[in-house]
Protein backbone atom coordinates (compact mmCIF):
# COMPACT_ATOMS: atom_id res chain seq x y z
CA UNK A 1 0.00 0.00 0.00
CA UNK A 2 1.17 3.48 -0.78
CA UNK A 3 0.47 6.34 1.28
CA UNK A 4 1.42 9.93 1.60
CA UNK A 5 0.32 12.57 3.83
CA UNK A 6 1.35 16.41 4.47
CA UNK A 7 1.29 19.06 7.07
CA UNK A 8 2.11 22.59 6.80
CA UNK A 9 1.55 25.21 9.50
CA UNK A 10 2.29 28.64 9.67
CA UNK A 11 2.19 31.16 12.44
CA UNK A 12 -0.97 33.74 11.58
CA UNK A 13 -0.24 37.46 12.79
CA UNK A 14 -1.83 36.95 16.34
CA UNK A 15 1.00 34.32 16.86
CA UNK A 16 -1.58 31.52 16.59
CA UNK A 17 -0.78 28.09 14.89
CA UNK A 18 -3.05 27.55 11.81
CA UNK A 19 -2.77 24.73 9.23
CA UNK A 20 -2.19 25.82 5.91
CA UNK A 21 -2.48 22.38 4.77
CA UNK A 22 -3.76 18.97 6.24
CA UNK A 23 -4.74 15.93 4.14
CA UNK A 24 -3.50 11.83 4.32
CA UNK A 25 -4.45 8.83 2.68
CA UNK A 26 -4.96 5.68 4.53
CA UNK A 27 -3.15 4.37 6.56
CA UNK A 28 -1.71 7.48 7.09
CA UNK A 29 -4.55 9.92 7.67
CA UNK A 30 -4.01 13.08 9.91
CA UNK A 31 -6.84 14.45 12.37
CA UNK A 32 -6.32 17.60 13.97
CA UNK A 33 -7.10 18.70 17.70
CA UNK A 34 -6.82 21.48 20.08
CA UNK A 35 -3.30 22.00 21.14
CA UNK A 36 -2.22 24.30 24.21
CA UNK A 37 -1.02 27.92 23.68
CA UNK A 38 -1.98 28.70 20.06
CA UNK A 39 -0.45 25.19 19.17
CA UNK A 40 -2.20 22.69 16.90
CA UNK A 41 -1.63 18.95 17.48
CA UNK A 42 -1.82 16.50 15.32
CA UNK A 43 -2.42 12.76 15.14
CA UNK A 44 -1.79 10.35 12.49
CA UNK A 45 -4.38 7.87 12.84
CA UNK A 46 -3.46 4.47 11.74
CA UNK A 47 -5.52 2.42 9.28
CA UNK A 48 -5.25 -1.31 9.67
CA UNK A 49 -2.38 -2.86 11.63
CA UNK A 50 0.96 -2.41 10.00
CA UNK A 51 2.63 -1.54 8.24
CA UNK A 52 2.86 -4.68 6.26
CA UNK A 53 5.85 -5.29 4.31
CA UNK A 54 5.38 -3.59 0.79
CA UNK A 55 3.81 -1.03 2.02
CA UNK A 56 5.62 2.75 1.19
CA UNK A 57 4.69 5.75 3.60
CA UNK A 58 5.47 8.68 3.30
CA UNK A 59 4.99 12.16 5.35
CA UNK A 60 5.73 15.59 5.11
CA UNK A 61 5.86 18.24 7.73
CA UNK A 62 6.34 22.10 7.34
CA UNK A 63 6.40 24.19 10.49
CA UNK A 64 6.74 27.72 9.42
CA UNK A 65 8.43 30.91 11.36
CA UNK A 66 7.17 31.32 14.75
CA UNK A 67 4.27 27.92 14.16
CA UNK A 68 4.16 25.15 16.62
CA UNK A 69 3.39 22.21 16.15
CA UNK A 70 3.06 18.58 18.01
CA UNK A 71 2.48 15.22 16.39
CA UNK A 72 1.53 12.01 17.86
CA UNK A 73 -0.59 8.89 16.76
CA UNK A 74 -2.76 6.89 18.28
CA UNK A 75 -1.25 3.57 18.77
CA UNK A 76 2.12 1.82 18.35
CA UNK A 77 2.96 0.71 14.88
CA UNK A 78 3.70 -3.04 14.41
CA UNK A 79 5.95 -3.71 11.54
CA UNK A 80 4.96 -6.72 9.84
CA UNK A 81 5.96 -9.54 7.17
CA UNK A 82 3.99 -9.27 4.27
CA UNK A 83 4.73 -10.70 0.69
CA UNK A 84 8.40 -12.82 0.49
CA UNK A 85 11.31 -10.12 -0.10
CA UNK A 86 9.48 -6.78 0.67
CA UNK A 87 9.71 -4.02 2.72
CA UNK A 88 7.79 -1.51 4.74
CA UNK A 89 9.06 2.18 4.15
CA UNK A 90 8.17 5.00 5.87
CA UNK A 91 9.65 8.51 5.47
CA UNK A 92 9.01 11.63 7.19
CA UNK A 93 10.73 14.63 5.98
CA UNK A 94 10.55 17.48 8.12
CA UNK A 95 11.45 21.15 8.17
CA UNK A 96 11.32 23.64 11.47
CA UNK A 97 11.83 27.24 10.73
CA UNK A 98 13.30 30.39 12.76
CA UNK A 99 10.98 30.36 16.11
CA UNK A 100 9.13 27.36 14.60
CA UNK A 101 8.46 24.73 17.33
CA UNK A 102 8.03 20.98 16.06
CA UNK A 103 7.13 17.88 19.35
CA UNK A 104 7.28 15.08 17.00
CA UNK A 105 6.19 12.58 19.16
CA UNK A 106 4.82 9.05 18.43
CA UNK A 107 3.84 6.06 20.11
CA UNK A 108 6.68 2.94 20.15
CA UNK A 109 7.42 1.44 16.18
CA UNK A 110 7.43 -2.69 17.82
CA UNK A 111 9.23 -5.07 14.99
CA UNK A 112 7.77 -7.95 15.15
CA UNK A 113 9.04 -11.52 13.83
CA UNK A 114 9.50 -11.90 10.09
CA UNK A 115 9.38 -7.66 9.30
CA UNK A 116 11.49 -5.89 7.21
CA UNK A 117 11.07 -2.43 8.10
CA UNK A 118 13.31 0.43 7.22
CA UNK A 119 11.65 4.02 8.87
CA UNK A 120 13.74 7.06 7.57
CA UNK A 121 13.56 10.67 9.29
CA UNK A 122 15.31 13.68 7.25
CA UNK A 123 14.77 16.40 9.39
CA UNK A 124 15.76 20.41 8.77
CA UNK A 125 15.60 22.75 11.84
CA UNK A 126 16.20 26.30 10.95
CA UNK A 127 18.35 28.07 14.00
CA UNK A 128 16.57 29.70 16.45
CA UNK A 129 13.66 26.47 16.04
CA UNK A 130 13.20 24.26 18.33
CA UNK A 131 13.15 20.33 17.86
CA UNK A 132 11.36 17.39 20.05
CA UNK A 133 11.81 13.88 18.27
CA UNK A 134 11.54 10.87 20.07
CA UNK A 135 12.10 7.42 18.44
CA UNK A 136 11.73 4.26 20.27
CA UNK A 137 11.84 0.37 19.07
CA UNK A 138 10.54 -2.27 20.72
CA UNK A 139 12.30 -5.91 19.51
CA UNK A 140 9.79 -8.02 19.24
CA UNK A 141 5.99 -8.52 20.32
CA UNK A 142 5.78 -10.23 23.78
CA UNK A 143 8.35 -13.03 23.68
CA UNK A 144 9.71 -12.84 20.04
CA UNK A 145 12.79 -11.86 18.20
CA UNK A 146 12.33 -9.38 15.90
CA UNK A 147 12.93 -9.18 12.12
CA UNK A 148 14.87 -6.83 10.70
CA UNK A 149 14.34 -3.30 11.47
CA UNK A 150 16.32 0.36 10.55
CA UNK A 151 15.77 3.36 11.80
CA UNK A 152 17.62 6.14 9.83
CA UNK A 153 17.80 9.46 11.61
CA UNK A 154 19.14 12.60 9.87
CA UNK A 155 18.94 16.13 11.30
CA UNK A 156 20.48 19.38 9.90
CA UNK A 157 20.79 22.87 12.34
CA UNK A 158 21.00 25.70 10.31
CA UNK A 159 21.95 23.68 7.44
CA UNK A 160 24.86 21.91 9.13
CA UNK A 161 24.65 18.08 10.01
CA UNK A 162 23.33 17.73 13.92
CA UNK A 163 23.20 13.55 13.75
CA UNK A 164 22.96 11.01 11.51
CA UNK A 165 21.42 8.11 13.33
CA UNK A 166 20.87 4.30 12.25
CA UNK A 167 19.87 1.90 14.14
CA UNK A 168 19.50 -1.81 12.96
CA UNK A 169 17.97 -4.90 14.57
CA UNK A 170 17.27 -8.46 13.24
CA UNK A 171 19.29 -11.36 11.83
CA UNK A 172 20.90 -8.81 9.33
CA UNK A 173 22.60 -6.97 12.08
CA UNK A 174 25.58 -8.92 13.64
CA UNK A 175 25.96 -8.54 17.32
CA UNK A 176 22.77 -6.25 17.74
CA UNK A 177 21.35 -7.92 20.54
CA UNK A 178 24.52 -8.25 22.10
CA UNK A 179 27.02 -6.33 24.92
CA UNK A 180 27.96 -3.75 22.15
CA UNK A 181 24.37 -2.84 20.99
CA UNK A 182 21.93 -3.55 23.42
CA UNK A 183 22.85 -5.75 25.29
CA UNK A 184 19.54 -7.85 25.07
CA UNK A 185 17.26 -5.12 26.06
CA UNK A 186 14.45 -5.42 23.77
CA UNK A 187 13.67 -1.52 24.13
CA UNK A 188 15.55 1.08 22.80
CA UNK A 189 15.19 4.90 22.04
CA UNK A 190 15.79 8.27 22.01
CA UNK A 191 15.00 11.64 22.55
CA UNK A 192 16.62 14.49 20.52
CA UNK A 193 16.02 18.24 22.40
CA UNK A 194 16.94 21.24 19.93
CA UNK A 195 16.06 24.26 22.36
CA UNK A 196 18.30 27.42 21.85
CA UNK A 197 16.92 28.79 25.19
CA UNK A 198 17.99 25.84 27.06
CA UNK A 199 21.22 26.16 28.77
CA UNK A 200 24.41 24.13 27.89
CA UNK A 201 23.59 20.36 29.62
CA UNK A 202 26.70 18.53 30.72
CA UNK A 203 26.72 14.85 29.77
CA UNK A 204 25.09 12.12 32.26
CA UNK A 205 24.76 8.45 32.45
CA UNK A 206 22.44 6.71 34.92
CA UNK A 207 21.79 3.24 34.42
CA UNK A 208 21.49 2.19 30.68
CA UNK A 209 19.69 6.13 29.96
CA UNK A 210 22.93 8.81 29.15
CA UNK A 211 21.77 12.31 28.21
CA UNK A 212 23.96 13.23 25.53
CA UNK A 213 25.06 17.37 24.97
CA UNK A 214 25.72 17.20 20.61
CA UNK A 215 28.66 18.75 18.71
CA UNK A 216 26.53 20.39 16.29
CA UNK A 217 24.16 22.98 18.65
CA UNK A 218 22.46 23.67 21.22
CA UNK A 219 21.06 20.27 21.33
CA UNK A 220 20.89 17.62 23.85
CA UNK A 221 20.68 13.98 22.80
CA UNK A 222 18.52 11.60 25.84
CA UNK A 223 19.61 7.97 24.86
CA UNK A 224 18.40 4.87 26.49
CA UNK A 225 17.70 1.01 26.38
CA UNK A 226 15.12 -0.59 28.69
CA UNK A 227 13.88 -4.26 29.94
CA UNK A 228 10.02 -3.05 28.37
CA UNK A 229 8.31 -0.53 26.58
CA UNK A 230 6.89 1.26 29.51
CA UNK A 231 10.30 1.94 31.34
CA UNK A 232 11.63 3.13 28.08
CA UNK A 233 9.37 5.45 27.99
CA UNK A 234 9.39 6.92 31.37
CA UNK A 235 13.48 7.36 30.12
CA UNK A 236 12.33 9.61 27.32
CA UNK A 237 9.57 11.97 28.52
CA UNK A 238 10.33 15.39 27.07
CA UNK A 239 8.62 17.32 29.20
CA UNK A 240 10.72 16.37 32.52
CA UNK A 241 13.99 15.05 32.21
CA UNK A 242 14.67 14.76 35.76
CA UNK A 243 12.21 12.41 36.45
CA UNK A 244 13.80 10.09 33.74
CA UNK A 245 16.71 10.75 35.63
CA UNK A 246 14.58 9.61 38.63
CA UNK A 247 13.18 6.57 36.91
CA UNK A 248 16.52 5.36 35.68
CA UNK A 249 17.93 5.44 39.34
CA UNK A 250 14.94 3.39 40.70
CA UNK A 251 13.44 6.92 42.03
CA UNK A 252 16.58 8.44 43.71
CA UNK A 253 17.61 11.73 42.83
CA UNK A 254 19.59 12.12 40.35
CA UNK A 255 22.37 14.71 41.23
CA UNK B 1 44.29 -7.78 -2.05
CA UNK B 2 47.85 -8.52 -0.75
CA UNK B 3 49.00 -6.57 2.46
CA UNK B 4 52.09 -4.56 1.47
CA UNK B 5 54.99 -4.23 4.84
CA UNK B 6 53.59 -0.81 4.97
CA UNK B 7 50.04 -1.51 5.62
CA UNK B 8 51.22 -4.09 8.13
CA UNK B 9 53.36 -1.14 9.76
CA UNK B 10 49.95 1.10 10.26
CA UNK B 11 47.71 -1.14 11.46
CA UNK B 12 50.64 -3.23 13.94
CA UNK B 13 49.44 -2.00 17.49
CA UNK B 14 52.85 -0.90 18.28
CA UNK B 15 52.66 1.90 15.72
CA UNK B 16 53.21 4.53 17.93
CA UNK B 17 49.87 5.78 18.23
CA UNK B 18 48.89 5.04 21.76
CA UNK B 19 46.12 2.29 20.19
CA UNK B 20 47.39 -0.11 23.31
CA UNK B 21 45.57 2.19 25.74
CA UNK B 22 42.46 1.89 24.69
CA UNK B 23 39.56 -1.25 25.13
CA UNK B 24 37.16 0.70 22.96
CA UNK B 25 34.31 0.35 25.57
CA UNK B 26 35.60 -3.46 26.75
CA UNK B 27 36.85 -1.48 29.90
CA UNK B 28 33.43 -0.25 30.72
CA UNK B 29 31.09 -3.22 29.14
CA UNK B 30 33.07 -5.77 31.34
CA UNK B 31 32.59 -3.66 34.14
CA UNK B 32 28.88 -3.79 33.56
CA UNK B 33 28.92 -7.68 33.40
CA UNK B 34 27.67 -7.93 29.77
CA UNK B 35 31.30 -9.40 28.24
CA UNK B 36 32.31 -12.01 30.74
CA UNK B 37 33.70 -14.89 28.82
CA UNK B 38 34.95 -15.94 25.25
CA UNK B 39 31.37 -16.01 23.78
CA UNK B 40 30.28 -12.53 25.04
CA UNK B 41 33.58 -11.02 23.29
CA UNK B 42 32.21 -12.49 20.55
CA UNK B 43 29.35 -10.76 20.43
CA UNK B 44 31.32 -7.76 21.70
CA UNK B 45 33.49 -7.94 18.68
CA UNK B 46 30.44 -8.34 15.41
CA UNK B 47 28.49 -5.95 17.16
CA UNK B 48 31.39 -3.01 17.25
CA UNK B 49 32.56 -4.45 13.94
CA UNK B 50 28.81 -3.24 12.54
CA UNK B 51 28.39 -0.16 14.39
CA UNK B 52 31.88 1.99 15.15
CA UNK B 53 34.23 -0.30 13.09
CA UNK B 54 31.96 0.11 9.78
CA UNK B 55 31.59 3.88 10.45
CA UNK B 56 35.12 4.32 11.17
CA UNK B 57 36.45 2.37 8.10
CA UNK B 58 34.36 4.57 5.90
CA UNK B 59 35.47 7.80 7.05
CA UNK B 60 38.94 6.69 6.91
CA UNK B 61 38.46 5.69 3.20
CA UNK B 62 36.44 9.17 2.13
CA UNK B 63 39.21 11.07 3.66
CA UNK B 64 42.11 8.78 2.35
CA UNK B 65 40.27 9.52 -0.96
CA UNK B 66 40.22 12.93 -0.34
CA UNK B 67 43.83 13.55 0.69
CA UNK B 68 46.48 14.86 -1.25
CA UNK B 69 48.72 12.59 -3.14
CA UNK B 70 52.08 13.03 -2.24
CA UNK B 71 54.01 16.44 -2.81
CA UNK B 72 50.55 17.95 -4.77
CA UNK B 73 49.37 21.46 -4.18
CA UNK B 74 47.19 22.66 -1.06
CA UNK B 75 43.65 23.05 -2.25
CA UNK B 76 40.92 24.55 -0.89
CA UNK B 77 38.64 21.92 -1.87
CA UNK B 78 40.17 19.30 -0.17
CA UNK B 79 39.76 21.54 3.50
CA UNK B 80 36.37 22.42 2.88
CA UNK B 81 35.89 18.22 1.96
CA UNK B 82 37.69 16.95 5.57
CA UNK B 83 35.83 19.69 7.60
CA UNK B 84 32.85 18.80 5.92
CA UNK B 85 33.63 15.23 6.95
CA UNK B 86 34.55 16.09 10.09
CA UNK B 87 31.59 17.78 11.05
CA UNK B 88 29.74 14.55 9.77
CA UNK B 89 31.33 12.16 11.88
CA UNK B 90 30.65 14.56 14.87
CA UNK B 91 27.00 14.08 13.87
CA UNK B 92 28.11 10.36 14.36
CA UNK B 93 29.18 10.40 17.89
CA UNK B 94 26.42 11.34 19.53
CA UNK B 95 28.70 10.62 22.83
CA UNK B 96 31.20 13.62 24.34
CA UNK B 97 33.50 11.06 25.78
CA UNK B 98 33.56 9.67 22.30
CA UNK B 99 33.82 12.56 20.50
CA UNK B 100 36.98 13.86 23.13
CA UNK B 101 38.37 10.35 22.54
CA UNK B 102 38.61 10.20 18.54
CA UNK B 103 40.12 13.44 18.67
CA UNK B 104 42.56 12.91 20.86
CA UNK B 105 43.87 9.01 18.99
CA UNK B 106 43.30 11.37 16.06
CA UNK B 107 45.86 13.65 17.45
CA UNK B 108 48.11 11.04 18.70
CA UNK B 109 48.41 9.41 15.40
CA UNK B 110 48.94 12.72 12.98
CA UNK B 111 51.98 13.22 15.70
CA UNK B 112 53.44 10.16 14.65
CA UNK B 113 52.58 10.66 11.25
CA UNK B 114 54.23 14.01 10.82
CA UNK B 115 57.08 12.64 12.50
CA UNK B 116 57.30 9.34 9.54
CA UNK B 117 56.24 11.07 6.83
CA UNK B 118 57.54 14.50 7.37
CA UNK B 119 57.20 15.39 3.49
CA UNK B 120 53.68 14.90 3.52
CA UNK B 121 50.86 17.42 3.67
CA UNK B 122 48.83 17.07 6.58
CA UNK B 123 47.20 20.81 6.70
CA UNK B 124 44.66 20.09 4.99
CA UNK B 125 43.22 18.64 7.95
CA UNK B 126 40.62 20.92 9.85
CA UNK B 127 42.23 22.74 12.95
CA UNK B 128 39.56 21.56 15.50
CA UNK B 129 40.44 21.84 18.96
CA UNK B 130 40.99 18.46 20.54
CA UNK B 131 42.88 17.63 17.26
CA UNK B 132 41.12 15.76 13.76
CA UNK B 133 38.75 12.83 14.60
CA UNK B 134 41.04 9.69 14.55
CA UNK B 135 39.08 8.00 11.04
CA UNK B 136 40.02 11.14 9.27
CA UNK B 137 43.87 11.33 10.73
CA UNK B 138 44.32 7.89 9.57
CA UNK B 139 43.31 8.23 5.83
CA UNK B 140 45.45 10.96 5.57
CA UNK B 141 48.71 9.15 7.44
CA UNK B 142 47.24 6.29 4.89
CA UNK B 143 47.65 8.75 1.68
CA UNK B 144 51.08 9.75 3.13
CA UNK B 145 52.02 5.68 3.46
CA UNK B 146 50.81 5.50 -0.39
CA UNK B 147 47.76 3.04 0.67
CA UNK B 148 44.88 3.08 -0.92
CA UNK B 149 41.28 3.90 0.20
CA UNK B 150 40.31 -0.14 1.08
CA UNK B 151 43.57 -0.44 2.37
CA UNK B 152 42.91 2.08 4.66
CA UNK B 153 39.21 0.78 5.60
CA UNK B 154 41.02 -2.72 6.28
CA UNK B 155 43.76 -1.24 8.68
CA UNK B 156 40.87 0.77 10.60
CA UNK B 157 38.69 -2.42 10.80
CA UNK B 158 41.25 -4.41 11.86
CA UNK B 159 42.03 -1.68 14.90
CA UNK B 160 38.14 -1.80 15.72
CA UNK B 161 38.48 -5.65 17.28
CA UNK B 162 42.50 -6.22 17.82
CA UNK B 163 42.14 -3.41 20.50
CA UNK B 164 39.19 -4.57 22.49
CA UNK B 165 40.72 -8.25 21.73
CA UNK B 166 43.86 -7.37 23.26
CA UNK B 167 42.11 -5.53 25.80
CA UNK B 168 39.87 -8.14 26.84
CA UNK B 169 42.83 -10.62 27.54
CA UNK B 170 44.15 -8.11 30.52
CA UNK B 171 40.55 -7.40 31.99
CA UNK B 172 39.39 -10.87 31.58
CA UNK B 173 42.25 -12.64 32.15
CA UNK B 174 41.44 -15.12 28.91
CA UNK B 175 43.68 -17.29 27.20
CA UNK B 176 45.44 -15.08 24.72
CA UNK B 177 45.55 -18.07 22.11
CA UNK B 178 41.73 -19.04 22.18
CA UNK B 179 41.16 -15.04 21.86
CA UNK B 180 43.47 -15.15 18.51
CA UNK B 181 41.45 -18.00 17.04
CA UNK B 182 38.50 -15.62 17.99
CA UNK B 183 39.78 -13.00 15.91
CA UNK B 184 41.30 -15.33 13.18
CA UNK B 185 37.29 -16.64 12.86
CA UNK B 186 36.37 -12.67 12.33
CA UNK B 187 38.64 -12.07 9.93
CA UNK B 188 36.18 -12.89 7.30
CA UNK B 189 33.45 -10.76 8.54
CA UNK B 190 36.44 -7.82 9.46
CA UNK B 191 37.45 -7.73 5.23
CA UNK B 192 33.40 -8.15 4.44
CA UNK B 193 33.37 -4.46 6.75
CA UNK B 194 36.27 -3.00 5.08
CA UNK B 195 35.22 -3.82 1.37
CA UNK B 196 31.40 -2.80 2.61
CA UNK B 197 33.23 0.93 4.22
CA UNK B 198 35.38 1.28 1.13
CA UNK B 199 32.26 1.23 -0.96
CA UNK B 200 30.55 3.89 1.25
CA UNK B 201 33.22 5.66 1.20
CA UNK B 202 32.05 6.93 -2.23
CA UNK B 203 28.76 7.96 -1.42
CA UNK B 204 28.41 12.06 -0.52
CA UNK B 205 29.51 12.25 2.74
CA UNK B 206 25.83 13.05 4.17
CA UNK B 207 25.15 9.36 2.90
CA UNK B 208 28.30 7.57 4.77
CA UNK B 209 27.60 4.58 7.05
CA UNK B 210 25.77 6.16 10.61
CA UNK B 211 25.38 2.28 12.50
CA UNK B 212 24.65 3.09 15.77
CA UNK B 213 25.04 1.73 19.44
CA UNK B 214 23.34 2.78 22.34
CA UNK B 215 25.75 0.57 24.39
CA UNK B 216 28.61 2.67 23.15
CA UNK B 217 27.67 6.11 23.99
CA UNK B 218 25.99 4.55 27.64
CA UNK B 219 29.78 2.68 28.20
CA UNK B 220 31.69 5.60 26.91
CA UNK B 221 29.96 8.03 29.48
CA UNK B 222 29.92 5.95 32.54
CA UNK B 223 33.65 5.14 31.72
CA UNK B 224 34.74 8.78 31.54
CA UNK B 225 33.27 9.16 35.03
CA UNK B 226 35.45 6.58 36.58
CA UNK B 227 38.13 7.96 38.82
CA UNK B 228 40.43 4.94 38.23
CA UNK B 229 40.81 2.79 34.82
CA UNK B 230 42.99 0.74 33.29
CA UNK B 231 42.78 2.04 29.52
CA UNK B 232 41.62 5.54 28.39
CA UNK B 233 38.41 4.33 27.12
Amino acid sequence: MRATARLVARADRHGRTTLAELRGESPLLLRQVPGPDGGVTVYVVGGAAGPLAGDDLRLDVEVGPGAVVRVHTVAASIALPGRPGAVSRMLVRATVEAEAVLHWLPEQLVAAAGCAHVADAQVEVAEGGTLHWRDELICGRHGEQPGHAEINTWVDLAGRPLLRQSLTVGPEAPGWAGPAVLGGAPATGSLLVVDPTLPPATPLVRGTLARLPLAGGPATLWTATAPDAHTLRSYLEPDDPADSLAAATGGRSAG
Amino acid sequence: MTATTIQLLVADGRFPAGAHAHSSGLEAAVAAGRVTDLSTLDEYLRGRLATAGLVAAAFAAAARSVAAPPGSDEAPGRRSALALLDAELDARTASPAQRAVSRRQGRALLRAGREIWSAATFDDLPATPGGPHQPLALGLVGAAAGLDAAQVATVAVHATVTGSASAAVRLLGLDPYQVQALLVRLADACDATATRAARAAELPPRRLPAAAAPLADIHAEAHATWEVRLFAS
